[in-house]
């Protein structure tokens, strides 16, 4: 496989990306919410003086992990549109006919989403940190962040959800064949993410940085073996015919 | 697709001629490695179609239009071209005097730093043409190159078809214009879901088989009809003020023809002998006509 050519494609798909005003707000819409309302909720609840500092670690500590779910849900717009937007817009033939192999097309596309999605993700997330911090300072009188939970919320879970994500829409768009049904489809790549959010709100488990490295190997093995199915169920030469 | 046997050679300009849905689309598809083929062989370049070792020499050797020119809207003229000279892994230097040269006989180079979106048909359309060719392939496959075209872009276009043939390549076009595929083809093939003809346009227009007088009246009526019909000469067809007939020895049957019509009451203004064309072939196998029967 020649990287080159897989980064040929995902530059591409990114230009174009770039200039797609509606589907560039629709990415960066959720990060932007969760980097700004998730803060609100935190300056609410400490003026209210109705969290303590426990309290406080374990909202922060969901709200840190809500990025991971962010990042599963962000690709999807993404992720459907490159193969089956493409089709749409009828450019997808003319790509299945350059001597590209199916492996650097597919990285190429995953690059393309998950480049841009880990991008808001983080910058949503860097956002979220510095006014949470701003708050815990102004109200507590220390940072909150930089702790080892946003850490390895950031550095695994995060590249690990958006990953799982992609591939999961990759797998979803070439086995649906429907651009809407696809994107629809594509955002229950959220609810193992979502279920481990839940289970942590129910007090089943929670999510200090052990048990997120533990959700966090999890998520790395269901990724590989979403990488083989993507591999498996990507066959250009049914594209034209199968793919509505 | 059943029973499709044929062979296109180096340097030639062969048309596809068929209905739609005749499988016209699906074979040039199939032969790009597009898509798979169920059964049967094909060699591009001499290269097997659907074998694995083979099928990127294939990509490398052909050059695509679609039949949707599929562009990206976003980019410039020059961007979509330059990005399938990337996917093909031509040089910088290479990429910049190809697409410069192409972009130029097309007459594009002025636009070249145009968003595609601001294009008119006929301009994506050839902006879809030097997309095919970006990587100078020596096999090129034309999806309806002038479909929805205006008179001056198709005649642009099928004189850049007949460049291609004078720089050795070889083009295999699907058309419906059957004036196109007389102008710029050597041979051609006429499909309906199976091969029903194939060989050089001149062969096919063979002129005993098509051979029809044309006869223009001061006025057409039953009379005039019914006398020509008694004579039991070819197809008759009527086309506003003129009959069109059959003949098998146009000596011997025209003056035939002119006295029943005389004789009939009317007034010949004119006799003409019709040149055979590629869509008389074509509506004859494929079974199709146009023109109302009388």
């Amino acid at each position: 496989m020649r990287l080159s050519k897989a980064w040929t494609v995902a530059a591409n798909d990114l230009e174009v990306l770039g200039r797609k005003r509606y589907t560039l707000y629709s990415l960066i819409g959720l990060p932007v919410v969760a980097s700004l309302g998730l803060p609100i909720v935190v300056s609410l609840a400490l003026g209210r003086g109705e969290v303590s500092g426990t309290g406080v670690e374990v909202l922060l500590n969901a709200f840190s992990f809500l990025f991971a779910i962010v990042a599963t849900l962000v690709p999807t717009v993404i992720a459907s549109y490159s193969f089956q937007g493409e089709k749409l817009e009828r450019s997808l033939e003319p790509l299945l006919a350059t001597p590209a192999t199916d492996g650097e097309l597919l990285l190429g596309k995953c690059l393309a989403a998950l480049i841009p999605s880990l991008g808001v993700t983080y910058v949503g997330a860097s956002i979220f940190v510095v006014l949470v911090d701003g708050l815990t300072r102004a109200r507590l009188g220390y940072l909150y962040f930089p702790n080892q939970t946003m850490g390895a919320v950031l550095l695994l879970a995060v590249p690990l959800a958006c990953a799982f994500s992609v591939e999961a829409n990759v797998v979803i768009a070439s086995l649906v064949g429907d651009l809407r049904a696809s994107q629809q489809l594509g955002t229950l790549a959220s609810v193992p993410f979502g279920g481990v959010f839940v289970l942590a709100e129910t007090n089943f488990t929670s999510l200090d940085a052990t048990r997120l490295a533990l959700v966090c190997a999890l998520a790395l093995a269901i990724d590989l073996v979403l990488l083989e199915v993507c591999r498996a169920t990507f066959r250009r030469e049914e594209i034209l015919t199968r793919w509505k | 697709m059943e029973g499709l046997t044929l062979r296109v050679e180096e340097g030639e300009v062969f048309g596809f001629l068929g209905p739609n849905g005749a499988g016209k689309t699906t074979t040039v598809r199939m032969l790009c490695c597009l898509i798979s083929k169920t059964s049967g062989e094909a060699r591009v370049g001499g290269y097997e179609v659907g074998r694995r070792s083979d099928v990127e020499r294939i990509r490398r050797l052909v050059g695509v239009l679609p039949e949707s020119v599929g562009l990206y809207d976003d980019l410039s003229a020059y961007r979509n071209l330059d990005y399938y000279g990337r996917m093909f892994d031509r040089p910088e230097g290479e990429r910049r005097s190809r697409i410069e040269g192409l972009l130029r006989t097309l007459d594009l180079w002025e636009r070249r730093d145009a968003p595609v979106a601001t294009f008119s048909k006929g301009v994506r359309q050839r902006l879809a043409i030097a997309r095919a060719l970006v990587h100078d392939p020596q096999v090129v496959f034309l999806d309806e190159p002038t479909a929805n075209l205006d008179p001056e872009s198709a005649k642009a276009v099928r004189e850049f078809i007949l460049g291609l043939k004078k720089e050795g390549k070889t083009v295999f076009i699907n058309t419906h214009n059957l004036d196109e595929a007389q102008k710029v083809c050597d041979r051609v093939g006429i499909l309906k879901t199976r091969l029903v003809a194939v060989g050089a346009t001149d062969r096919l227009l063979d002129p005993a088989a098509t051979r029809r007088t044309v006869v223009r009246l001061s006025r057409v009526d039953a009379a005039v009809l019914a006398a020509v019909r008694t004579l039991g000469l070819g197809d008759v067809v009527v086309d506003g003020d003129r009959v069109v007939v059959g003949v098998a020895d146009p000596d011997e049957d025209n003056p035939r023809l002119v006295r029943a019509i005389v004789g009939a009451g009317g007034r010949v203004r004119s006799v003409s002998e019709a040149a055979p064309t590629l869509e008389d072939v074509y509506l004859r196998l494929v079974g199709g006509g146009r023109r109302d029967r009388a």
